[in-house]
């Protein structure tokens, strides 16, 4: 390395030269440039072509369409269902993290493997699953009618369908920060005197806030844009089943182009807000994340 | 400017405010028949001890020798399979650790990343139920006392992050004493310093204990520093108790071959034990536990520092061709290969050196002062 650092001492660079060590300025750009065709190619195109098709016929049709009763009992639906959804996956998410990553006990490599299986199941499946288990003919069919609770076709079942399919987020993004942060500062809150409950919120909440929250966020963002299982059990009454990704396709179906168009505007917006406050917490976690690793003041 | 910050530490003058320290009575705890497997491996197995009020206690042994296993389940981290823990004559063996009284301080310091250095020191007493907690005020002035008895007052502030190795050993240590524990447990507390830090933390420990008389059981591998610190050292070795003893009883007097050579350098000379006497090659030695006529192996174990080297024959020892000389410092490392090819060291005082000045080779005659004879085990292959 000394030989190498003077043997370039005439460039009076403050820097190594690491021209040797990177690619041909032609292949950079030619990736750089190949990313980015891509990138507009394939989402700021669609994006940029949802919002001029919304507004294709002015300002007031875009309105009308988004303050149509249908279309505002979508959006209520959809808020409803990630409502519910989000913090259900959060509670069970932490549960589970909290199980899987610190402690022992048999069946936890079944419990890992099962709360994959929304990622590796097609949504309409499990919209068949629900609609399976809980139509007229289905297993708790007849319970569920006996009591006179409707799922299928219904808000309940739109409901269980946003949970099955957004569950596996929240867990999947704290395992490996539980894991990371292992048992000692637990174990350490315990012998200070704190309970289980004193021990979670002070000390392992704290500790895996940033990681929930980005776990939470994409939740949030799979709960909102379902549309497989939610489109099986739903039944699409208009105005009643209806959550906004299902009244996009209703409208289209029905050749109102402009009006599917704003209603799938609102969806971009809410996946917009979405992916903000996903760089938001991206950003402090990597700023938190580098304040963990800054070396330690000497003394 | 490290090294004066912790061992220029202010005494507390005379006595520490007792109720910063006692809540009550000093306690001892009692270890008898302690075992704990983790699947096939035996951590422990039938551990008994005892800690005596005030005492400043070493587990010491290799990695693997149940040490840490042991303290965990005096705090209650763990639960042991058989056995009991007393505290104070009271069984503690199934009581949850939050109620056992102890301090612990992790090898790693375990500190609250996201909580200040104040914070962290202040987490056991604001975590009390609402009757026991004390003020805020208190709190602050209690969190103070601490900071300024382990010399950070000035880093209250920071986030352990922020803080070096050592400054965080003292952090732990403040936190886990706030809680005013009847025991203060340590596991490994000086592992992961650097060795100058570890040095002044060490006098600083002992100096602490000298003041507080606080009931302290650390664990460590560095033999060293167990003698150095402890009023007494229980040695471990697969998780038995190979001895328990004064440093002084397990450094001049060990039990077994094991403590033997887990302390300080050795050399051992092998040969058997008949009638009375130990033949150890061309030593030969007393040995009255052996009183038969038949022969059983054993082995002799002399330190380097209990050999002397002449240039005659003057009986009970061997000659060896010196190999090696080390004079730097007061005492001077020699290295010499008996006729079997077997390496003897020697340390000789610098005096004592002087007076025969051994070099590179020449033959010597090596004599041990002293050696311990322990038979071989027959039910060990």
């Amino acid at each position: 390395m000394a030989g190498f650092v003077s043997s370039h001492r005439g460039h009076a660079s403050h820097r190594p030269d690491r021209a040797h060590l990177t690619e041909p300025r032609y292949v950079r750009w030619s990736l750089t440039a190949g990313a980015l065709l891509f990138l507009g190619l394939f989402l700021l195109l669609p994006l940029v072509t949802v919002f001029a098709e919304a507004l294709a016929e002015g300002w007031e049709a875009y309105r009308t369409a988004i303050f149509e009763p249908d279309a505002v009992s979508a959006l209520l639906l959809t808020l409803t269902a990630a409502a519910i959804a989000v913090p259900a996956n959060l509670v069970f998410g932490v549960c589970a993290g909290w199980a899987i990553a610190k402690f022992d006990f048999p069946g936890k490599s079944l419990l890992t493997t099962f709360i994959d299986l929304p990622f590796a199941v097609s949504p309409v499946i499990s919209g068949m699953v629900f609609l399976l288990l809980f139509g007229r003919q289905g297993f708790l069919g007849p319970w569920v009618a006996a009591h006179d609770i409707k799922v299928v076709f219904a808000i309940p079942g739109i409901v269980l369908a946003t949970v099955f399919v957004s569950f596996p987020f929240v867990a999947r993004e704290i395992i490996p920060v539980m894991e990371t942060s292992g048992t000692q500062e637990e174990e350490a809150a315990r012998v200070l005197g704190a309970s289980g409950l004193q021990t979670f919120f002070r000390v392992t909440l704290p500790n895996i806030k940033w990681g929930l929250l980005y776990g939470i966020i994409l939740c949030n963002a799979r709960a909102m844009g379902e549309f497989g299982a939610v489109s099986v059990v739903s039944g699409k009454i208009r105005g009643q089943t209806n959550t906004l990704p299902l009244h996009v396709e209703v409208l289209y179906g029905e050749y109102m182009t402009q009006a599917a168009f704003a209603v799938a505007s609102l969806l971009t917006f809410l996946a917009l807000i979405t992916l903000v406050v996903k760089t938001l917490v991206e950003r402090h976690l990597g700023a938190s994340a580098s304040q963990d690793v800054a070396p330690a003041v000497a003394a | 400017m490290f090294d004066e910050r912790i061992t220029g530490v202010r005494r507390p003058d005379p006595r520490p405010p007792a109720d910063l320290w006692h809540d009550n009575a000093d306690m001892g705890i009692e270890v008898s028949g302690v075992s704990k497997r983790f699947g096939s491996f035996v951590a422990l197995d039938r551990v008994s001890f005892t800690v005596k009020e005030g005492e400043l206690l070493a587990l010491l042994g290799p990695s693997g020798s149940g040490k840490t296993t042991l303290l965990r389940i005096i705090a209650g981290l763990e639960r042991p399979d058989a056995g009991t823990v007393l505290f104070d004559g009271d069984d503690a063996t199934k009581r949850d650790p939050r109620d056992r009284g102890v301090g612990f301080v992790f090898q790693h310091y375990a500190l609250f990343r996201h909580m200040t250095v104040q914070q962290n020191v202040a987490f056991g007493l604001r975590v009390r139920p609402r009757a026991q907690r004390p003020s805020d005020a208190e709190i602050r002035a209690r969190v103070k006392e601490l900071l300024a008895l382990v010399q950070l007052d000035y880093l209250g502030d920071r986030y352990p992050s922020e803080l070096s190795g050592g400054q965080r050993q003292r952090v732990a240590l403040a936190r886990a004493l706030a809680v005013q524990p009847k025991v203060l447990l340590l596991d490994e507390p000086f592992g992961a310093l650097d060795a100058k830090v570890r040095q002044d933390l060490r006098r600083w420990l002992r100096r602490l204990h000298a003041d507080i008389h606080l009931t302290s059981v650390f664990v460590t591998h560095d033999q060293e520093e167990a003698l150095e610190l402890a009023n007494r050292v229980v040695v471990m070795n697969e998780g038995r108790i190979e001895q328990d003893g004064t440093p002084d009883e397990v450094l001049e007097h060990p039990a077994t071959p094991f403590v033997v050579n887990f302390i300080g350098n050795v050399n051992i000379f092998h040969g058997r034990v008949q009638a009375g006497r130990a033949l150890l090659g061309p030593i030969a030695v007393e040995y009255p536990e052996h009183p038969h006529a038949e022969a059983r192996d054993a082995a002799g174990y002399a330190r380097p520092h209990e050999l002397d080297i002449t240039r005659t024959d003057d009986g009970g020892g061997l000659w060896a061709v010196v190999n090696d000389v080390r004079a730097a410092g007061a005492i001077v490392k020699l290295e010499a290969v008996d006729e079997e090819g077997q390496l003897i060291q020697v340390e000789l005082g610098r005096v004592q050196y002087e007076g025969i000045r051994a070099i590179v080779g020449e033959r010597v005659y090596v004599k041990p002062r002293r050696v311990r004879v322990f038979m071989q085990d027959i039910t060990q292959p």
